[in-house]
């Protein structure tokens, strides 16, 4: 199969799950089980060529521009740890599927596992670093949701984030020196990166690179001082457990050590590091895993311990270091995980992990007692099991292995180390299973179905089978040492045996047994003097260190971001400035290309009123009914503007939208307060005032400049104007730009403008479904009301021009293709009439009348606009391509069709909804509870005049 | 006639700038709405000033740049969705909490700081 198809069969088979969760757990279970089983055995089709020495490749371009390609890569190793990966994985879904119980959401739990699954398989099988980085990451965020899977535990939320927090500042560190190394090498692809081994040591980026480095591999695989987010770890379901902290999540680091194994290793930085690192948590893991209650928690530092036991074998060095590694690799994985599915299957049996609860198990429950004890032997190091033969090798390989200049420093601590792992290992056993079968466990154990121990159970026949015949793991574990090594050294000849003669190595495990069963017969006095004793709690330390972290954050935070827009507007503009002041002085302005144009009375007139508007508008704008009126002002000479400088689609547009806009803020200033009172101090709205003057000169050098020269590169506007009339069979280049050559912009904006108008409808239903709404209805209106809001004089009138209007909207739509006008000014146009009805008449007399929903009108226009461009496909033209014919039917003259209008028809309905969606929500909130809604058009009608002189009501 | 249209642009720039810079949500609105016109006229001005040559295909020698043109169309009525929306805001604002000023208030109490910011994270 190919390598794709493994990698990605478990993101795929990740959405199953989910929807398998109502079809029962049996189901979810086997579609995840199979689509595990399926991985592997597509993976296991590759075993031949990889067991031969071949390297499979499987690989496609993807952003060649940065290196980044999908480069796949199935060598020995990769296959080791593949084969781990999905195989523990297929035990550990069948142990989960009796696990969980049947509160658990297994749907969700099976597609946080897949995913895992699936990151994890990314790893092992990239061969590109910047793609195995997005995998690497994928294992932390999908690990944090497995971790926390039990969200109403709060130690497995607090658990899961500190997994991430940790493994996710490694994943930073990691990313640094990936992208270093890389730049080292000349080459992103795994492959080319193992062959330059002199060139990237030989490199002043080794040691920043090599520092990065270990500190992802560091804080992934629990090295100390990193070690302590492990046990927290622990919150999580075990099979959770079982899996991250076997095979997976944290031989993730060991994996990338022994990946980059033949370009890292070998100088004295790697060695001192790694070694160090490796051997000091080895003994700290081991020593504080022995005084652990709870079961989990022994496994998980004991974890800690055997993983800093592979490290320090990688930092050695020296082939028959990785070589044991290698084999220790596969060993743990297999009795590690055994045990933690024991663990599970206890504390499922007998409600408790305690081992101070628990104790005399081995009667009640037999399997599990076998299971759990071979595993644990094998941990200890006992002959016949697998444990012994690495933990053997390990030992050997430390009398080689010189730290600091001590001969014996790596050794000693290598012997007291196996002594501690022996002794919690004994401890497991003795202490759980053994002593006098008690009457107080919460729960009275039993052995499980076979579902729950046939997993640990499979795990332990490799177990067993290693141990007793060696040989049978030696070529493969050969096999995967030399694609460790690469290209530097050669597997070492050694052979797997149980007896290698009275070696020194033979006496070291002695004296670690021997001292591991007088600790264990000394343990009580020792646990008394391990609680006295006073010891960091990394917990504490790490909640210290967040703390720390996030009041730093607060601090620069606050101050910067404290609320006042007013101050991040002047920021803001400042800055803008000061970069503009610096491009202009360090920049090159070329000389002028074009003379002014000579002034007329006209433009200065013009000029003076704008000027004057402006600069009322500034120092009046307090009044706020005032400051509408000099808006306005403003706007209609920039109409006139548009007139004056050729642009009448522009002017006709802006002057429509000015009345839209005024009507809209009219709405708005009956809620808001009139005036704007003084507030801030004169020196404040000096330092505006020199804020704003700084930002207007520099926006008026820029625009000055600007319009005396050409543009750096050729504008395409010719283009426009030479074809829009042969490609887009209209004379108004304007507005054949907005309906044809550049439709699409013009159909988002008026999805855009739609979105808006929703928004504000939105907004509308909020307030008036709040305690606003009491406020709104039993408003009382700060200003006098007209007696007669509903004149008959306006009444008629807009009724009258209302035909009028809508013939003058729909003259100029038509004519829009070929003179100023189309879809965008009809549609202000029509709203304009629209709204005018809604004025004269009132709120309540208009909405009685309107046949469409605003909305469906804003949706019909998109609607159609979209049609007309998808209608182009069915001519195998892409979107939005437009046509036209002429066509002439007697009497008329001969006339256009043009698709264009179809799409400028959704423009100005589009349009006309969004403005009076806009308006009309406005005008709903007017409405108030004291004063009914008439029905009637005019408070005073003729028609209606009974005779009898009548109050006109009061209002709206 | 160029220099009239740059200090046209930087009046209503530098007006815009200053009632921005204003406290209560209405003024904001307003300079909101002079830079608006202020963006307007000058991408319009980038296609270069013309007279009397409007982009309608006729027999005549020149036409003005008609791109800045169609560009502008689409921003004023764009302006106009986005002038509604802020004002719509404005006017939540205001309803909700009788209060239309722009800033925050000030919070002297960084404890109570801390807590609201407990309960949003919750």
């Amino acid at each position: 199969m190919s390598l794709f198809l493994v990698a990605l069969l478990p993101f795929l088979g990740a959405l199953l799950p989910g929807l398998m969760n109502s079809a029962g757990r049996q189901a979810c279970a086997g579609v995840t089980g199979a689509v595990t089983a399926a991985a592997l055995i597509g993976l296991l089709t590759n075993a031949p060529a990889v067991l031969s020495g071949q390297v499979v490749r499987a690989g496609i371009d993807w952003l060649p521009g940065i290196g980044l390609n999908v480069n796949l890569m199935l060598d020995p190793l990769g296959f080791f740890f593949a084969c781990l990966i999905l195989g523990i994985g297929l035990l550990i879904i069948v142990y989960a599927r009796f696990y969980l119980s049947r509160d658990d959401n297994m749907g969700e739990f099976f597609t946080y596992l897949l995913l895992f699954q699936g990151a994890m398989v990314g790893i092992v099988l990239s061969d590109n670093i910047l793609m195995l980085l997005i995998f690497w990451e994928l294992t932390s965020l999908s690990s944090f949701l497995l971790i926390g899977y039990w969200k109403h535990l709060p130690e497995g939320r607090q658990g899961a984030r500190m997994a991430l927090t940790v493994t996710g500042m490694g994943g930073l560190a990691l990313i640094g020196g990936m992208l270093i190394l890389g730049q080292a090498a000349g080459s992103y692809d795994l492959s080319v990166i193992l062959e330059r081994r002199d060139v990237i040591q030989a490199s002043p980026l080794y040691v920043p690179a090599l520092l990065l480095i270990l500190l992802g591999c560091f804080t992934k695989s629990a090295q100390f001082p990193f070690h302590f987010w492990l046990p927290h770890a622990m919150a999580a379901p075990t099979p959770v457990s079982a899996y991250l902290h076997s095979a997976t999540m944290v031989k993730a680091g060991i994996f990338l050590m022994a990946r980059l194994w033949p370009v890292l290793s070998g100088t004295p930085e790697w060695f001192v590091l790694v070694t160090g690192a490796g051997l000091l948590t080895m003994v700290l893991g081991a020593v504080i895993a022995l005084f652990k209650h709870d079961l989990k928690a022994l496994l998980a530092f004991s974890t800690v311990s055997h993983l800093g036991l592979i490290t320090m074998l990688l930092g050695t060095g020296t082939a028959f270091g990785a070589m044991a590694a290698v084999f220790h690799i596969l060993n743990h994985a297999t009795f590690k995980a055994a045990l933690f599915m024991s663990a599970g299957i206890i504390d499922h049996a007998a409600h408790t992990r305690d081992i101070r609860r628990l104790g005399g198990l081995r009667r009640l429950m037999p399997i599990t007692f076998v299971i759990a004890t071979l595993g644990a032997l094998s941990m200890a190091g006992i002959p016949f099991l697998n444990g012994f033969l690495s933990k053997e090798m390990m030992l050997e390989e430390t009398l080689h292995t010189t730290l600091f200049g001590t001969p014996w420093l790596v050794p000693v601590l290598a012997v007291i180390g196996s002594l501690f792992s022996a002794a919690y290992s004994f401890r497991l056993i003795a202490h759980t299973f053994f002593g006098p079968a008690r009457d107080d466990y919460p729960e009275t154990p039993h052995d499980p179905g076979a579902g729950m121990w046939l997993p640990p159970a499979i795990l332990i026949v490799p177990v067993v089978a290693i141990g007793v015949a060696p040989f049978l793991a030696e070529p493969f574990v050969r096999l995967v040492t030399s694609a460790v090594l690469g290209t530097t050294a050669v597997a070492p000849d050694v052979h797997f045996k149980i007896w290698h003669g009275l070696v020194p190595a033979l006496w070291m495990s002695v004296a670690a047994v021997t001292g591991a069963l007088v600790l264990l017969a000394l343990f009580a006095p020792a646990l008394r003097l391990w609680d006295a004793a006073p010891r960091p709690e990394a917990k504490v330390i790490f909640d210290r260190i967040i703390a720390a972290a996030v009041a730093a954050a607060r601090a620069l935070i606050q101050p910067l971001h404290d609320g006042a827009f007013t101050r991040y507007g002047a920021i803001m503009v400042a800055t803008v400035t000061a970069a503009g002041v610096h491009a202009w002085s360090t920049g090159t302005v070329g000389p002028a290309a074009y003379d002014m144009m000579p002034l007329d009375a006209i433009a200065i007139a013009a000029w003076l009123m704008l000027a004057a508007a402006t600069l009322s508008l500034v120092f009046l704008h307090r009044n706020r009914l005032l400051s509408l009126i000099l808006l306005g002002i403003v706007g209609l000479i920039v109409s006139i503007g548009f007139v004056y400088f050729s642009a009448p689609d522009l002017a006709l547009t802006q002057f429509t939208v000015e009345v839209v806009t005024t009507i809209l803020m009219l709405l708005a200033l009956n809620f808001l307060p009139n005036t704007t009172p003084v507030e801030s101090t004169v020196l404040r709205r000096t330092r505006d005032a020199v804020v704003a003057v700084a930002g207007g000169l520099g926006a008026m050098a820029i625009a000055y400049h600007y319009l005396l020269r050409d543009p750096v590169a050729e504008s395409i506007s010719a283009f426009h104007l030479a074809n829009s009339y042969k490609g887009g069979g209209g004379t108004n280049v304007v507005n054949v730009i907005l309906v044809d050559f550049r439709g699409f912009d013009t159909f988002g904006e008026i999805i855009v403008l739609g979105i808006a108008a929703l928004l504000i409808y939105a907004l509308t239903e909020a307030l008036l479904d709040g305690p606003i709404r009491a406020r709104l209805l039993n408003r009382k209106p700060d200003q006098p009301r007209a007696g007669d809001i509903h004149p008959l004089m306006m009444v008629v009138l807009t009724r009258v021009i209302m035909p009028v209007v809508l013939m003058v909207g729909f003259y100029i739509f038509l004519r829009g293709h070929n003179d100023p006008g189309g879809g965008f000014i009809a549609g202000l146009i029509v709203s304009i009439a629209v709204v005018m009805q809604y004025m004269a008449s009132g709120f309540s007399w208009a909405t009685a009348r309107l046949r469409y929903p605003y909305h469906g009108v804003i949706g019909t226009g998109v609607l159609v606009a979209g049609l007309t461009g998808m209608g182009s496909w069915f001519f195998g033209k892409p979107f939005l391509t437009s046509d036209f014919a002429y066509v002439r039917i007697p009497p008329f003259e001969k006339f256009e069709l043009a698709t264009a209008a179809l799409f400028d028809l959704g423009v100005f309905l589009a349009v006309v909804g969004a403005v009076m969606l806009s308006l009309e929500s406005f005008s709903r909130l007017a409405r108030r509870a004291h004063v009914p809604d008439s029905e009637h058009a005019m408070d005073i009608d003729p028609s209606r005049d009974t005779g009898e002189p009548t109050r006109p009501a009061k209002g709206v | 006639m160029e220099l009239l249209v740059a200090s046209a642009i930087g009046i209503l720039t530098a007006a815009g700038i200053y009632l921005v810079q204003r406290l209560r949500t209405f003024p904001v609105i307003i300079g909101v709405s002079l830079l608006t016109y202020a963006v307007n006229v000058f991408l319009f001005a980038s296609g270069r000033l013309t007279i009397a040559a409007p982009p309608i295909l006729n027999d005549a020698e020149t036409y003005t740049d008609p791109l800045p043109q169609a560009l502008v169309l689409t921003a004023i009525v764009i302006s106009f969705g986005m002038t509604a929306v802020v004002v719509m805001m404005a006017l939540g604002a205001y309803l909700g909490a009788d209060d239309d000023h722009v800033n925050e208030p000030a919070e002297s109490d960084p404890a109570k700081r801390r807590s609201q910011d407990r309960e949003d994270a919750a």
